[in-house]
């Protein structure tokens, strides 16, 4: 984990309530698709745990949504600014398990950790398959950025506005070697049961430190108590305990 | 000895910055960030005697200036610290380290207490009689001072370590807690763990927390803090340690004038990772700044006249 300083470069909105930022700085300690960045935000007490998007040299992309006065604020803030950010925060996805052909399933804002997570299978050479869930056509991003690293992309709408009409596990195609999610819970859950591969989930909690010292975002798992922050947010499929 | 250095029960302290119990882990998180060795001690993870998962989540909620917590305890049992953490922790900490702990018993207390005194690196016991988060004992122990004399006096029998019990702030008289702990055998008193509070999510309708109610930490509480650690170091005569919402070294003099003679910071240092090592290099140009020579010079200093 690092503390250091981004300078904003861009914000822009790109669907319904969501927007996408990009900063630069010390990117270094950022190892692995599916880690997170914590932000300070001035006025706020606690930071704003968001996943990486993307990442090229210093330059780093983040994809939120407008879900509460953090991310209203982040909506606000213009080229220039300077953020305190922690970076290199959690595990990430383990992409030595991905076999030939892995599937990559998002549903909303869980989709931007699996765009850095597609560029770096396609680069070993994967033949990766993603499938993107929204609500509607008005919230649908970076299905054409998935297009342009290569992937075979499948969008699915709720209300059948663009795509095939209901949730990604309507759409699960088969024959993919292994698959990496992120999204709300019940999208993940409801992947978890449909899917006949192993793969990992990347899940989100509430946080108060997010770098494994305060407990805040504990779960339980197979193997025992586990901190979302720290030993997450990834959970291997065969790990995880589903609660209620 | 340098001019950040005070004492706490006996025991001298490099610095009287003392990161709180539950935003320190075991101190090796924090060690990969920098050399914990400069902070006086640190308060470790609150122990219990069986190991805890805690509350369901969420546990964490914003508030203006703060946050509230209601983790409730997680923790692998004292056997599990004693056998895994400590030797972890003695890897990365070299000094007497303060012990934290919590029951649900006056023999869970005991239990509890006992084995942490066969362990040479703990330096104290803080015996946390104010947790807001757990039901069936925790805080009842510290908003009666009958109970928390009972705590005190049997945790007194079975170690030689100093003991600083930690007090509550959901209380009417906070004065009359530390005298009954002081008057059962303490050594020390610790204040003030969080204020019980809550939030609303006004889209679901529903608390925030799933436990309800969590307590409240952060720059929000430090005017309760002062005022609290004030009356305590009136009514007592043993060793006061100030904590709440302190996250600046003008907030570390501020509470040592108010009669602290170390500090403990919290909740600070889960939104500033760096924030005890920050405050240890500002520390000595701010006391040049005031025109003060040793840090111990000014406990309880805003008292005199």
């Amino acid at each position: 984990m690092k503390e250091s300083v981004f300078t904003v470069t861009q914000n822009s909105q790109i669907a319904t309530l969501t927007y996408l930022m990009r900063l630069d700085g010390d990117c270094s300690d950022i190892i692995r698709p599916g880690q997170f960045v914590n932000i300070r935000i001035e006025g706020l007490f606690l930071r704003r745990p968001i996943s990486v998007c993307d990442l090229a040299d210093n330059r780093l992309t983040i994809i939120y949504k407008t879900v509460g006065k953090g991310t209203e604020i982040m909506a606000g803030m213009k080229p220039g600014q300077e953020l305190s950010l922690l970076t290199g925060l959690g595990n990430g996805y383990d992409l030595s398990k991905a076999g030939d052909s892995p599937l990559l399933i998002g549903g909303g804002v869980g989709i931007p950790p699996l765009y850095y997570l597609a560029r770096k299978l396609r680069e070993e050479g994967k033949a990766v398959t993603a499938l993107l869930g929204f609500n509607r056509k008005e919230e649908m991003f970076f299905e054409n950025e998935f297009r342009e690293l290569g992937c075979d992309v499948t969008v699915t709408t709720a209300d059948g506005s663009c795509g095939t009409k209901g949730f990604v596990t309507d759409a699960i195609p088969a024959g993919h070697s292994y698959f990496y999610t992120c999204g709300p819970e019940p999208m993940l859950s409801a992947v978890y049961r449909a899917t006949v591969t192993s793969g990992q989930f990347s899940f989100e909690e509430r946080m108060g430190c997010g770098f494994g010292a305060c407990m805040g975002c504990s779960c339980r798992t197979v193997t025992g108590y586990k901190r979302i922050c720290k030993d997450g947010p990834v959970l291997e499929k065969e790990e995880i305990l589903w609660e209620d | 000895m340098g001019r950040l250095s005070t004492e706490l029960c006996g025991i001298e302290l490099d610095s009287p910055l003392i990161p709180a119990s539950g935003t320190f882990g075991y101190g090796y998180e924090f060690a990969e960030l920098y050399d914990i060795n400069m902070l006086g001690t640190f308060s470790f993870k609150g122990t219990t005697a069986q190991p805890r998962f805690g509350n369901p989540t969420p546990r964490i909620a914003e508030t203006p200036s703060g946050m509230l917590n209601a983790v409730g305890l997680q923790n692998p049992g004292v056997d599990a610290v004693i056998s895994e953490e400590l030797p972890k922790l003695a890897k990365v900490f070299r000094k007497p380290v303060m012990a934290n702990v919590s029951g649900f018993s006056v023999e869970d207390y005991v239990t509890s207490c006992a084995k942490l005194d066969s362990q040479s690196q703990v330096g104290w016991l803080e015996v946390n009689i104010s947790c807001p988060n757990v039901h069936g004992g925790g805080m009842s122990f510290g908003t009666d001072p009958d109970l928390a004399a009972e705590v005190t006096k049997e945790v007194k029998k079975v170690t030689g370590k100093p003991v600083i019990v930690k007090l509550s702030p959901n209380v009417t008289d906070i004065t009359a807690i530390a005298r009954a702990c002081e008057d059962a055998g303490a050594d020390g008193i610790s204040l003030i763990n969080t204020l019980m509070g809550m939030r609303i999510d006004i889209r679901r309708r529903k608390p925030v927390l799933a436990n309800r109610t969590g307590g409240l930490s952060g720059p929000a509480i430090l005017p309760v803090a002062l005022r609290m650690v004030w009356d305590v170091y009136e009514a007592v005569s043993i060793p006061v340690v100030g904590m709440g919402g302190i996250s600046n070294a003008e907030d570390v003099i501020e509470m040592m004038m108010a009669g602290a003679c170390a500090v403990e910071i919290g909740s600070a240092n889960l939104t500033d990772p760096f924030v005890c090592r920050d405050i240890t290099e500002e520390l000595p140009g701010l006391m040049d700044r005031l025109g003060i020579k040793d840090i111990k010079d000014i406990i309880g200093a805003a008292h005199n006249g």
